[in-house]
């Protein structure tokens, strides 16, 4: 395990709402090695997002955070504000859904880029900002040197997103979050930018944590996928064993996900497999199977305890009680 | 597309001849000034240029494009606010553009809108109740009981119970829920057509799925006419009839959405299709098809608009602009060398041609099939 670049273990993340706990994290494991795309799925509140922003330290503080995250051997979790900005920029960097909102709209793009730099090394003016030209041109941005002076209301969302991937990439970090950060974008731009971020994964040699609600991203350009339910993980496997010929999805709720998406093959007008209620109220989550009170295959065992994450094939964990059966969709 | 146009007949007229259409566009345009500052003229944008389409009663028209391609203007323009610069927006037999006042507000209660921000388009102070019982004050359809009455139906009809959710506040409801509101909303007045900007773009997939099956219940029930308005063609193809698709202020193809699919003939379409992420692994990737970003509005390239983008683009595309033209049955292009021709001698990019099977690859470092692109291709049924 001493090659993982990222190791999270048992990893809980709670908030305290008016007076309850609410756990947003609820024990999650999984390690990451270099050079390999990770892809966490789940719907809105599973947890995806809040389990990366503990690993970056950028959660509110009084956020309570158990568990451990070492990067490169060296722990995290319990790290200060200014202990854990030695690693961020240079060692882990992230990217956000809203470009428009993540830069200052006042300020001149290369002036941003620059500040990344000069904030996480100590370099020149006149260095930071050949440097900053250059990571546009990283990112593919055409005519970088005019492009440096410009305004971030100038740039469509597609050249936003590459600009944040600049600023991200500013101290070559060797892992990269990107949360939803193609999901704002035309289908078109999003294949761009998932291309450039795996272009620049194999130059840079970056490991690649996509946080997305979106499987077919997750099938087409992951290594790995993490399927997060209520704050915990209900399945984990590398995407060759869970999409296509060959892979099949054994958890409901990994299998209702899949179905819900509306693809072209299907006729018009035909009804979408769905599955009814929403995400549980997580201060107040079921006894058992926290999926099971919208799983169409629940039994009563499924609502008196919770089946734990178990490695049922090689390499490919899932915690259900019931899961679909190889190759057999009821 | 062709001209028939329907005039004369009254708004209020319930009955529709046959085989008329239940909204008809013709040439709609619209367009904005861009001001600098002072206030003087630094452009105009060509949101909408000379659109023509038919809705048919019971119909779904699903209409594709990119962010800015001006499907949420010509959204606008059908609903008159703000009203099109030209061209003629034909409803249930009376043109839209050429009413006003009252009468106007009559011919458009039966065309309701729902959109993307659910929370953003319900009074955050505004209980359930009142929020779908606003229009049917607005229209004095009729007293307080019979409005309370028509309420509870609504929120019963989208799945809401009206004992639990009526006296709800929009915070207190889920994305989902907000949605279903704004849906039992627009469904208050009893609309014929339903125009749908990006209504479940918002949503998680499981709920989207929800309000999908919704959006196919409602239709069925209430013989509903949708224009349903998205980016995501595999998610406008799951509810639409028919399918256009749109690229900076103009329609590039319209056809039944099958064989949009199935044999996309405008080279935009076949690489909106080759964009959508596959849950296929074979192909597990797609390569970007088209390079770049739309040019602006502001100024279009000449002739054909996506010429600037276009794998098979040559001099004449740049010269002459592509009129539609009907391939198949019902399936319309606006292209010189639509994909069921094989690719012109001088095109501006062979090799980027998706149809030759060879896109540009950049350096990936691992293994990926290279070859054909992906299609739009469905999850593998395990």
């Amino acid at each position: 395990m001493s090659q993982s670049l990222l190791e999270v273990e048992d990893l809980r993340v709670g908030f305290a709402v008016g007076g309850r706990e609410l756990r947003a994290v609820d024990g999650i494991t999984f390690s990451v090695n270099p050079g390999n795309t990770l892809a966490i799925i789940g719907e809105s509140g599973s947890g995806k997002t809040v389990s990366c922003r503990a690993i970056m330290g950028l959660l509110p503080a009084g956020t309570s955070i158990n568990g451990s995250a070492r990067l490169r051997g060296s722990e995290l979790i319990g790290l200060s504000d200014s202990e854990l900005r030695r690693y961020r920029g240079s060692d882990m960097a992230m990217v956000f859904q809203d470009p428009a909102r993540s830069l200052n709209p006042t300020m001149k793009i290369g002036v941003q880029i620059t500040e990344a730099i000069t904030t996480h090394r100590k370099v020149g003016k006149a260095e930071a900002q050949t440097q900053a030209v250059e990571l546009l041109r990283l990112v593919r941005i055409p005519a970088a040197e005019r492009r440096f002076h410009e305004y971030p209301h100038q740039l469509s969302g597609g050249m936003r997103q590459r600009v944040m991937i600049a600023m991200a990439l500013a101290c070559r970090p060797k892992l990269l979050i990107a949360d939803e950060a193609t999901t704002a974008l035309d289908v078109t731009t999003q294949v761009q930018i998932m291309e450039l971020l795996l272009e620049l994964q194999s130059e840079l040699e970056m490991a690649l944590i996509l946080i997305s609600h979106d499987l077919g991203l997750a099938a087409s350009y992951a290594d790995e996928v993490i399927v997060m339910y209520a704050g915990k993980i209900v399945e984990q496997a590398p995407a060759a064993a869970l999409f296509g010929r060959g892979g099949s999805v054994r958890m409901r709720y990994t299998r209702a996900l899949l179905d819900a998406i509306p693809h072209m093959e299907r006729a018009a007008h035909s009804a979408l497999p769905v599955v009814g209620g929403r995400p549980p109220d997580m201060t107040a989550l079921p006894v058992g199977c926290s999926f099971a009170p919208r799983c169409g295959s629940a039994a009563d065992d499924c609502l008196a305890k919770a089946p734990a994450l178990t490695e049922h094939a090689p390499g490919h964990k899932w915690a259900c009680w019931h899961p679909c059966e190889n190759g057999v969709h009821p | 597309m062709t001209g028939r146009h329907a005039m004369g007949s009254s708004p209020n007229g319930d009955k529709l001849p046959a085989g008329e259409p239940l909204l008809s566009a013709r040439d709609v345009v619209q367009e904005f000034v861009v001001r600098e500052r002072g206030g003087t003229k630094a452009g105009v944008v060509q949101a909408v240029s000379g659109i023509s389409f038919d809705v048919m009663q019971g119909e779904t028209l699903g209409v594709v494009g990119e962010t800015g391609s001006g499907k949420s203007t010509l959204a606008r323009a059908i609903l008159q606010a703000p009203r099109p610069k030209s061209g003629s927006v034909v409803f249930r037999g009376a043109d839209l553009t050429k009413l006003s006042g009252s009468r106007l507000l009559q011919a458009r209660r039966h065309m309701q809108f729902v959109f993307q921000d659910p929370f953003g388009s319900l009074d955050p102070k505004w209980q359930v109740r009142s929020i779908v019982e606003e229009p049917l004050v607005a229209y004095r359809t009729s007293n307080r009981a019979g409005r309370r009455k028509r309420v509870d139906e609504l929120l019963d009809l989208v799945g809401l119970d009206p004992a639990r959710y009526a006296k709800r506040h929009p915070r207190e409801l889920s994305g989902g829920q907000a949605q279903r509101v704004a849906i039992a909303r627009a469904l208050a007045l009893s609309p014929s057509l339903i125009i749908c900007d990006e209504a479940v773009s918002s949503l998680d997939v499981l709920i989207q799925a929800q309000v999908l099956n919704l959006f196919e219940k409602l239709r069925g029930e209430l013989g509903l006419s949708y224009l349903f308005i998205a980016h995501d063609l595999a998610l406008v193809k799951q509810v639409s009839d028919r399918v256009a698709v749109m690229y900076l202020g103009k329609l590039c193809e319209v056809g039944p959405g099958e064989s949009v699919y199935r044999e996309p003939l405008h080279p935009y379409t076949r690489a909106l299709l080759d964009s959508i992420p596959s849950t296929e692994p074979g192909a597990r990737r797609a390569s970007a098809t088209i390079k770049g970003e739309p040019p602006s509005p502001i100024n279009p390239p000449s002739g054909c608009r996506f010429r600037t983008r276009c794998p098979r683009a040559t001099d004449k595309c740049a010269l002459e602009e592509p009129m539609p033209k009907e391939m198949a049955p019902g399936h319309l292009v606006a292209c010189h060398f639509p994909l069921s021709e094989p690719a012109p001698v001088g095109a501006a990019s062979a090799s980027a041609d998706t149809t030759t099977g060879a896109p540009i690859r950049s350096v990936l470092a691992r293994g990926t099939t290279p070859g054909a692109p992906v299609r739009g291709r469905p999850p593998e049924p395990p």
